[in-house]
């Protein structure tokens, strides 16, 4: 009998290259190649007066230097990726800044050397002039807008949206209760522990492009750069290597950098690399999270959620590359897993002369859980009623899907949820968590949260039985870690019953499949993996008719089990994979492999041409998926924490999750995703908070003062699942990849003011502003 | 200085880095660079057995002594030295960029305690970021290599 793989904790195999330290990150690649370095705006906004590159360029071992004015695409703003109608006044930067520094860390000089010494030590010699210039640091400062980012943005205002489900005056009015809370959210920072790297290499005697770049969306990057540069898209060639993390940061498209080393490297008719330092990373990769929410809510004697409105400023930074899909997503996602009968958001997305923001793992939604759970606990404190209940008074019921909320999601439709079971979610946390602990100064913390997963438009993928009956299947996105090769590897292993180890997944590579979109969203098991089996059935299908000829039987009557094609119930009538891939392809010279088989006086005579009309040679097949919606996944979070009363260290003495993202492909990759994912909401909730001051300096652009947590901080997790497949795709499949970090801040936050009476209305937290709070709260 | 048992020539530059020194000079990639101000921990190698930064070091500071990078640890087609086995084991890692870093420390760790108690494998592993696993299984790694009698002073180099 053949293995099902599918549900299997099938062991990677990604592991043996990368523990070998035989992986292949992009600054491993292409040793000899020119290398690079940015000259940086130390200043948050400021008018650059001049640029002197002359003694840099005099520096033996420097090749180029370059400034805007050398760029025939100098004056040209970088794409803005995702236009929208509220986006009225979206703002791109240029490869390297001339004329006005919005944020510092913004390119302002590129120096290309023989090494990274060189280019280091010629880019401290360029000297540019600046006139600074006002700086509006905050959303808050934004808002006020007594200094502008841009001149010709009023107000600071990118874009606004509104959208109101029901009358939610009318309802506050009637409501018997109301509320407003105040709730803020800082920058985090998604630091993959690799850097951002591009290394390229321009063919004149093929006119071809070849880079490699740590990015999550090789296709794209393809496309921008024929269309910049005038080449045919299949002049060029975009690969993601092993790129070492990437959260969200490595979706955003063009960096500077994407654009000047491939530039640079066909000006100069060499390879060039360029590897980001930590403290460009810092400053020069974009960011996210930070809104500012002004709630009301209307609820009844009982807690039921009558009416919410919240209306939030979004923090941009100083440019919109990725348009508002980050506010759009907070703006669909407060109301989570919760029925809100009237629901008014408006969002604003303001300038600040800061690093751009562009969707980091969450995207929008730890956020917008935030925000619903610390209203809930709010209405529970108000009510007295335990905050365990109000929440089961208020989640979406099981019968009530497809459930649909009425607002508009990042795909361009209305937010419709496929399939949950939210009270099963709680109920499970609250066994999970168990008895609280003994002990003063504990406190309990809880959040549900759904996450709308697998977005479109599509993805493609590629599979084919080669001739020694070995499988290759490739798709356009690429892995950051999510273990793609592994995971569809078993979505094709099953649909063409041959061992996993059998099959190959090539992923982000342009050269082994040019279309799709990215890794972003937790869409690559959903939309790449789907395309995987659809890919898989269509061989399959094929399998099963190239060798029902030979067998004389009907195509309906074979099936595909441990590496054969095989007549059901007679199992020894039948052909390996490899001899039907031999036989799918008539040839007329036997080329070795047994190809011996399918030339024209070995093959049996069958009437009509070699190939008859439609039919295509080779075992192989290429297959789209494209979503009709999201699918949304869902999940609860409980915590016990323990907070010292006079150092306010935190203790996380407990920590369960409950998680559904639809059927699972291998539950080792999926816990590995939520562990990772807790300790990355925990890093944000408590450690890492960036630090920005007035002027616009982020004071801690290290990892020695940016504090990412190492194993210290990080309790065990205790996990379980629960599965409503998705009804919208053929695996039954949601997303996993952002699930786990959303609901930490809520649940923590839940805890702390749980633990310690201190309202927490903000994140991150850490023992100086809970110190700072206890102050506030307890004068004296 | 012997690298991974090969004795290998200094640089001619006084100020390359280790780090740069093993992955541009040697080829030897699989030790990674994550912030280059010691903190990480993907750099780590062993010098004359103990965890070391290789992004702290100045290469020619490493002349006279033994340094064991990841590469050094299982050969070519041979069987993966217990820790990377662990590791492979319990997903201890996704994308792989801190993972040699932490083969590494672990090696380190096993070597000064080969039945290590949680206490000792925390302190073994908090000198290394992680930003993908969240730890748990590296934890779970680490006493899987110690049930797999990790050879915890085996030197690939001798």
């Amino acid at each position: 009998m053949t293995t099902r793989w599918f549900g299997a904790s099938v062991q990677r195999v990604e592991d043996d290259r990368l523990l070998r330290g035989k992986g292949r990150f992009t600054d491993d690649i292409g040793d000899g190649a020119l290398e690079c370095c940015f000259v940086r705006s130390p200043h948050a906004h400021a008018r650059i007066t001049s640029i002197d590159v002359s003694a840099a360029r005099e520096v033996p071992g420097v090749v180029a230097v370059y400034t805007a004015v050398d760029l025939p695409f100098g004056g040209v703003d970088l794409p803005l990726l995702i236009p929208h109608p509220n986006l009225t006044h979206g703002r791109t930067q240029r490869c390297l800044a001339s004329d006005v520094v919005r944020y510092a860390g913004e390119a302002v000089a590129f120096v290309i050397a023989e090494s990274r010494y060189v280019a280091e030590d010629a880019a401290e010699l360029v000297e540019v002039d600046y006139e600074p210039l006002p700086v509006v640091i905050t959303p808050e400062a934004a808002e006020r807008a007594e200094q502008l980012v841009h001149d010709d943005v009023p107000g600071n205002v990118a874009a606004e949206m509104l959208q109101e489900v029901g009358d939610v005056d009318a309802a506050l009015a009637k409501a018997p209760h109301r509320k407003k809370l105040r709730l803020r959210y800082e920058r985090g920072a998604a630091c993959s522990l690799e850097g951002r790297a591009v290394w390229a290499r321009w063919s004149e005697d093929e006119h071809k492009l070849t880079v490699y770049d740590s990015t999550q969306s090789p296709t794209s990057i393809r496309g921008g750069l024929a269309v910049l540069f005038g080449l045919a898209e299949s002049n060029v060639e975009v690969i993601a290597p092993d790129v070492g993390g990437g959260f969200g940061s490595k979706i955003m498209l063009f960096y500077p950098d994407e654009v000047l080393v491939p530039y640079a490297a066909m000006q100069l008719d060499r390879p060039v690399k360029w590897t980001e330092d930590r403290q460009e990373h810092f400053t020069a990769v974009n960011q996210e999270r930070a809104q500012v929410h002004e709630v009301e809510v209307g609820f009844d004697d009982e807690g039921h959620l009558l009416a919410l409105s919240d209306d939030f400023i979004h923090d941009a930074g100083a440019y919109t590359p990725y348009g508002i899909i980050v506010p759009i997503i907070t703006a669909a996602q407060v109301p989570g897993p919760y029925r809100v009968p009237s629901y008014r958001v408006r969002f604003r997305d303001m300038y600040t002369n800061a690093t751009a923001t562009s969707p980091y793992r969450g995207a929008g939604r730890p956020h917008a859980c935030f925000v619903m759970e610390r209203t809930l606990d709010a209405i529970a404190a108000d009510l007295k009623v335990d905050r365990l209940e109000v929440r089961r008074r208020n989640v979406i019921q099981p019968d009530a899907f497809p459930y649909d909320l009425g607002v508009v999601w990042q795909d361009g439709n209305i937010v419709v949820y496929d399939s949950g079971n939210y009270p099963e979610l709680l109920d499970r946390a609250v066994t999970l968590l168990g008895p609280k602990p003994a002990g003063d100064n504990v406190g309990t913390g809880l959040a549900v949260y759904v996450e709308g997963t697998g977005v479109g438009p599509y993805e493609g993928a590629h599979v084919q039985v080669l001739l020694s009956g070995k499988v290759v299947a490739a798709t356009g996105i690429p892995s950051q870690g999510q273990a793609h090769k592994t995971v569809w590897a078993q979505v094709v292993a099953d649909e063409l019953g041959v061992n996993v180890e059998d099959v190959e997944v090539t992923s982000g590579d342009t050269r082994r499949f040019p279309w799709g979109v990215g890794t972003f969203a937790s869409r690559g098991a959903v939309t790449a993996g789907n395309a995987m089996y659809v890919a898989a059935r269509m061989v399959a299908d094929k399998a099963r008719h190239v060798a029902a000829d030979h067998l004389e039987a009907n195509p309906d009557d074979l099936e595909l089990a441990d590496g054969r094609v095989r007549v059901k119930g007679s199992p020894d009538r039948g052909l390996s994979l490899g001899a039907v891939a031999v036989l799918s392809n008539p040839v007329r010279y036997a080329f070795g492999g047994g190809t011996e088989a399918a030339t024209q006086f070995a093959a049996k005579p069958r009437p009509g041409p070699p190939l008859r009309e439609g039919e295509q040679p080779g075992l192989e097949a290429t297959g789209y998926y494209s979503p009709p919606g999201s699918t949304w996944a869902s999940g609860c979070h409980a915590a016990y924490v323990r907070v010292d009363p006079k150092t306010f260290r935190l203790e996380i003495l407990r920590y369960v999750v409950v998680h559904d993202c639809g059927r699972v492909i291998n539950p080792l990759v999926l816990q590995g995703q939520i562990e990772g994912g807790v300790a990355q909401g925990i890093g944000g909730a408590f450690y890492e908070r960036l630090a920005y001051d007035d002027d616009g300096q982020l004071r801690n652009a290290s990892f020695m003062e940016f504090l990412m947590p190492y194993a210290t901080e990080i309790p065990p997790i205790e996990i379980d699942h629960i599965e409503t497949p998705s009804p919208l795709n053929p695996l039954g499949v949601k997303g996993a990849g952002e699930a786990g970090v959303i609901p930490v801040g809520a649940v923590l936050a839940s805890a702390i003011e749980d633990a310690t009476g201190i309202p927490i209305t903000e994140m991150p937290m850490s023992p100086l502003k809970l110190f700072e709070l206890s102050r506030g709260t307890n004068p004296g | 200085m012997k690298v991974n048992g090969v004795e290998r020539p200094a640089p001619s530059d006084t100020r390359r880095l280790l780090s740069d020194h093993l992955r541009h000079d040697l080829g030897l990639t699989g030790t990674h660079v994550g912030c280059e101000h010691g903190v990480c921990g993907c750099c780590t190698v062993l010098l004359d057995g103990a965890p070391v930064r290789s992004c702290l070091m100045l290469a020619v500071q490493a002349e006279g002594h033994e340094i064991t990078t990841i590469e050094g640890l299982a050969r070519d087609g041979a069987a993966l030295h217990p820790v990377q086995q662990a590791f492979h084991e319990c997903h201890g890692l996704q994308c792989g960029f801190c993972t040699p870093g932490f083969v590494m420390s672990v090696v380190g760790l096993l070597a000064q305690h080969p039945k290590p108690t949680e206490q000792e494998i925390e302190e073994g592993i908090a000198g290394n970021l992680c930003r993908c696993t969240g730890y748990a299984s590296i934890r779970r790694a680490v006493n899987r290599a110690v049930e797999l009698g990790a050879p915890a002073a085996r030197r690939a180099t001798s």
